[in-house]
């Protein structure tokens, strides 16, 4: 009897150790992907000289807002541009790559699958060829066509090469061939316009596929970077990435790091707030377009 | 498709795809074309002058040690990067994907950290191992006795680019593996269960076939990841050093191209990335419609 108890009692326990064990291993994986940013988020409220006289403290130091009021007004010395003007630069690069990719994608969907033309088949398969190569492999000629329209150091020139790729006229083609073709069929009936039709009807039954895009395509615009540093040479241009490397180079110069960290920061904050507050979107959109 | 209702319109159409095929052929046809072009001439940067040379940028390539030197350290730096942040993330989403208390808290934090830029991540890990002012860096100094200097030693410098690396990948492969785990039916699971297999052998003979497509698919994005979309980090951490041994190809293009404004072994480098990705992307066509026959 005493002995059955025993054994009840350690298999309870081992039960308990076994559901504890999940959280553990999750716990572990949270410390991995915050601690790295947390040492970064301590840095951003120390002095230089307290970064500077290794290990620096680990606490949250007493010159946060200090650090990040000199960062938007300020900049770097090395640099001068101040972060609130890169703040501005990376806002307009991302927000007009996600817009501006959303609208000529909606139209280019919406002809590809209600209207029959000559050439759909064509366009169709240059819009998806597209998919393959990424703007990393033909980084230069690219650079080159830009130089020669003139947009170098223009938000132009930051953004259109950008909304190339197909990702977004495919999901909204496949959205699109999901909806009933006897919803398009009566609106003519009803003597609406085929544009009529787009507006009012497609576009706003459209809504989640659209705020799916809205959110990847705003980090990845975010995030853009080898391009940005090409096109970009004056500093009323650059975005915040490009900023946070020209504040770390430059040869003789004593890297600030307090301002460094708290562009970086900075940097971070946008995109993580967009994929926070629109998680349910982002996921469905990441998991539906990519496969 | 012909028996669908469709718009009768003969311009509207054009009109509508005209600024994505405006953009698709000013951005991507051109640029393509005059990389492919542009590698088989010699450019002189200055005045313009091209001179056709055949294959010559490319045999030059394939002679240069650097550029092998590049090649085998990207491709073990795409292959490392790919199978840790592949092991650590299905790893995590299985826990995560448990029946547990605060499981919706704990994806979230795993999630968001795709928001995180390659750059950042670069930063972030620079920072840490900064041999002057680096906490990580001080402790492995001073604790554990190591000469950390990875500006000057390959083996630290490529430790380190790939820790940074798999860091930012792992958020990635965390949504598409819990995604992957959510759509293996329980009940296949739990029969498992009931007919007497422990959870290892119902990971291997059950969960992990049917996540195959994900995995592939992680598979391929990963190494595409590790190939052409690390060049922030590289460019931030180690900007190639120790001399030119941790810069991987994409950077070398970047390097050749705009530092030493020799375009045509940029643009032959350049195709033969294309090339590459175009591989892959065959390679996961291949698959993908395998898997819809089947």
């Amino acid at each position: 009897m005493k002995e059955q108890q025993r054994i009840n009692k350690a298999a309870h326990r081992a039960k308990i150790i076994r559901s504890f064990y999940p959280h553990i291993i999750l716990w572990i994986g949270i410390a991995i992907i915050i601690f790295p940013i947390y040492f970064i988020f301590s840095a951003s409220s120390h002095t230089n000289s307290d970064i500077q006289a290794a290990p620096m403290p680990l606490g949250i130091g007493s010159h946060l807002i200090e650090n990040y009021r000199q960062a938007l007004l300020h900049g770097t010395q090395n640099m001068g541009t101040p972060v609130s003007t890169m703040l501005k630069n990376s806002l307009i690069m991302a927000l007009g790559i996600s817009i501006g990719k959303i609208i000529i994608s909606l139209m280019a969907a919406f002809a590809i699958v209600f209207f029959d033309f000559p050439l759909r088949g064509f366009c169709f398969w240059s819009i998806f060829i597209t998919l393959m190569l990424p703007v990393e492999v033909r980084i230069m000629p690219t650079y080159k066509v830009v130089a020669d329209l003139g947009l170098l150091n223009s938000y132009a020139g930051l953004i259109l090469p950008m909304i190339v790729s197909a990702t977004a006229v495919f999901l909204f083609r496949q959205f699109f061939m999901s909806v009933p073709r006897e919803i398009a069929e009566a609106s003519q009936i009803d003597g609406a316009t085929p544009m009529q039709f787009f507006r009012h009807i497609l576009a706003p039954m459209t809504r989640t596929p659209i705020a799916s895009m809205f959110v990847i395509q705003f980090i990845y615009g975010w995030n853009q970077y080898l391009w940005p540093l090409l096109i970009t040479t004056k500093p009323e241009f650059y975005t915040l990435l490009i900023g946070i490397n020209r504040m770390m180079s430059g040869a003789d110069v004593q890297i600030e790091w307090q301002i460094v960290m708290a562009t970086t920061m900075l940097a971070m904050l946008p995109p993580v707030i967009v994929v926070v507050l629109m998680q349910k979107q982002f996921i469905s959109g990441m998991t539906e377009t990519e496969k | 498709m012909s028996k669908q209702y469709e718009f009768k319109a003969s311009i509207l159409p054009y009109l509508l795809v005209l600024p994505q095929m405006v953009i698709v052929f000013l951005f991507f046809f051109w640029p393509s074309a005059q990389a492919i072009l542009q590698s088989f001439y010699l450019q002189d940067p200055f005045g313009g002058k091209m001179i056709f040379v055949g294959f010559e940028n490319y045999s030059k390539l394939l002679v240069d040690p650097d550029y092998w030197q590049s090649f085998w350290v990207s491709t073990a730096f795409a292959l490392f990067i790919t199978l840790s942040s592949m092991v650590i993330s299905l790893f995590l989403a299985i826990q995560a994907n448990k029946k547990i208390r605060f499981a919706s808290f704990y994806k979230t934090m795993l999630i968001w950290p795709y928001a995180v830029s390659t750059l950042v991540a670069g930063v972030i890990w620079l920072f840490m191992f900064n041999p002057n002012v680096g906490v990580i860096a001080y402790v492995l100094k001073h604790t554990f006795n190591v000469n950390w200097q990875y500006l000057l030693n390959f083996n630290q410098a490529f430790l380190l680019l790939t820790m940074a690396a798999t860091w930012k990948q792992l958020a990635y492969n965390f949504v598409f593996f819990l995604a992957g785990l959510q759509s293996v039916p329980a009940t296949l699971v739990e029969a498992a269960e009931i007919d007497g297999a422990g959870p290892t052998k119902r990971f291997w003979k059950i969960i992990f076939p049917l996540l195959s497509p994900t995995t592939f698919y992680l598979l391929v994005m990963d190494l595409v990841y590790g190939f052409f979309e690390t060049f922030p980090i590289v460019h931030s951490i180690t900007s190639g050093a120790p001399g030119k041994s941790t810069a991987i190809l994409v950077y070398k293009v970047w390097r050749d191209g705009v530092i030493n404004l020799d375009l045509g072994s940029s643009s032959a480098q350049s195709v033969i990335l294309m090339i590459m990705v175009i591989i892959l992307t065959v390679f996961q066509f291949r698959f993908i419609e395998r898997r819809v026959t089947y």
